[in-house]
């Protein structure tokens, strides 16, 4: 009986919530990059994420399919309409009852009003789209918050990001929240706020989402990655976002 | 050390304990030989013989073997990206006796279970390993030895 008291102890030791990041310690993955990178983000003209911003502004107008409806005809112009919806998601869902990313949304905006087939995750167009989303909320201030609804998914969200896991045995938090600021090989380890997604990532060559951010870093422990959409994964996002409350938006941003 | 499961430590655990013997073995099961662990050591090889320290040395430092180089820094001039999560391996051998450098690398969570560093032979009390991974350690107990054969070379 006195191993398993013991072992319970080194168990409530094991399990204990890191500290979380004090609010003005907060730092997003802009401030932890090198300057040309910044720059690189910072430059319209040079970030190679206006590209997809702009392919997703022709998709915004652009009838699809069936119901021969755009997003505009029912949103109208995107610089109003869609100014801060990307810092307030993923947003909660009445008619399915649960949270929704903006990958998601779009999507769910597809069948529902568009009749047209869900766009694959990260495919050059529900990247588009997202983007340019997205884009209309540089600078606004992020929203995400705890309401009764969201409080279930944002309680699985931090448990999640709390829980060691894979063969590497680490958590979200033992890095973001315990060892920001250092190296883990070439790599600094940023606070992981995800206040610039989709992002453009020198090492995919390409435009990403988070939920690729977040398979990466499962994948990097050795864990199984939650699949694109996973309610798992939903409800990670939505904690990364809570997380970074307050936090201004700068999608779409570059990283190493 | 106790033996996960065996026929003595079930007749021990109490109904109102068993969520915390779960746990117990959530945190000990190791696929390491049981009653090995002497204090804070392994003093007796995995293998029984010893490990080879210039393959040990290759295992340190590649990133995908060992990937002991994402969290520490050492004596390895070549290596461009060194991690600075953990102490420096430098001097590790003056440090740490062989035994004590073994456990460290089997289990370090038996020592301080709130480390970050991986334990190099445990399969038990992990969640969702990926597939390819999934009931595999991370070392064999051959590379173990290595890596031991290397460290004990690391003095100041
Ligand atoms: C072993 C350390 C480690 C663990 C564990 C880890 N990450 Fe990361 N994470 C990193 C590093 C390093 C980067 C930056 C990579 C780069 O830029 O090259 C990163 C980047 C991120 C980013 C992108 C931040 C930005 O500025 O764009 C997010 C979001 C993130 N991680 C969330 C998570 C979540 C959620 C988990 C758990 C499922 C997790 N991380 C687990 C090391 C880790
Ligand atoms: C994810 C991070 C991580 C990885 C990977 C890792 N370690 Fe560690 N290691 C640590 C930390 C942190 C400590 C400090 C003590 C503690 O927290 O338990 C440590 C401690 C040690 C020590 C004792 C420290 C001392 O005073 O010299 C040795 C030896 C050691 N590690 C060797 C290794 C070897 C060899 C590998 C690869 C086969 C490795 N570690 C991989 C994080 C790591």
């Amino acid at each position: 009986m006195r191993t398993l008291l013991a072992a319970g102890l080194a168990l409530a030791a094991a399990t204990a919530a890191a500290a979380e990041i004090a609010l003005d310690a907060r730092r997003s993955g802009y401030d932890f990059a090198r300057p040309e990178i910044r720059a690189m983000q910072d430059d319209e003209t040079a970030n190679p994420g206006m590209l997809w911003v702009l392919q997703g502004e022709s998709l915004w107008a652009r009838k699809a399919d069936a119901a021969a409806k755009s997003c505009q005809d029912c949103h109208g112009d995107a610089a109003v309409s869609m100014k801060g919806v990307a810092a307030r998601y993923p947003a909660f869902d009445p008619v399915l009852a649960r949270p929704l990313d903006l990958e998601q949304r779009v999507n769910r905006c597809r069948s529902e009003h568009q009749g047209a087939e869900p766009l694959a995750w990260e495919s050059e167009d529900l990247l588009a789209l997202t983007a340019f989303v997205a884009r209309q909320s540089r600078g606004v201030p992020i929203t995400v918050t705890a309401s009764p609804t969201l409080r279930p998914f944002l309680d699985l969200g931090k448990e999640l990001f709390h829980q060691r896991e894979g063969q590497l045995n680490l958590s979200c938090s033992q890095c973001h929240d315990d060892n920001w600021g250092k190296r883990l090989a070439g790599s600094v380890i940023p606070q992981g706020h995800p206040t610039g997604y989709p992002i453009y990532r020198l090492e995919w060559q390409s435009l990403g989402s988070l939920q690729r951010r977040l398979r990466n870093c499962m994948t990097a422990v050795r864990a199984e990655p939650f699949d694109y959409g996973a309610p798992q994964a939903v409800a990670l996002e939505l904690y990364l976002m809570e997380r970074a409350g307050g936090m201004p938006m700068d999608a779409p941003a570059v990283r190493p | 050390m106790r033996k996960p499961g065996s026929a003595r430590s079930r007749q021990k655990r109490s109904a109102d304990a068993v969520a915390a013997g779960l746990a117990l073995l959530a945190l000990t099961a190791a696929v390491a030989p049981e009653d090995t662990v002497v204090g804070d050591a392994i003093p007796s090889s995995l293998t029984g013989a010893a490990g080879d320290p210039v393959r040990g040395r290759e295992i340190v430092v590649d990133r995908r073997l060992g990937a002991c180089l994402l969290c520490h820094t050492g004596p390895f001039p070549e290596e461009k990206f060194q991690g600075t999560l953990a102490p420096d391996l430098a001097g590790a051998g003056s440090r740490w006796s062989e035994g004590q450098l073994r456990l460290r690398l089997v289990d370090p969570t038996r020592l301080n279970p709130d480390t970050i560093m991986p334990a190099y032979y445990r399969v038990e009390g992990l969640t969702r390993v990926g597939l390819a991974w999934r009931g595999k350690p991370i070392l064999t107990t051959e590379q173990i030895e290595d890596v031991i054969a290397f460290l004990l070379t690391l003095r100041d």
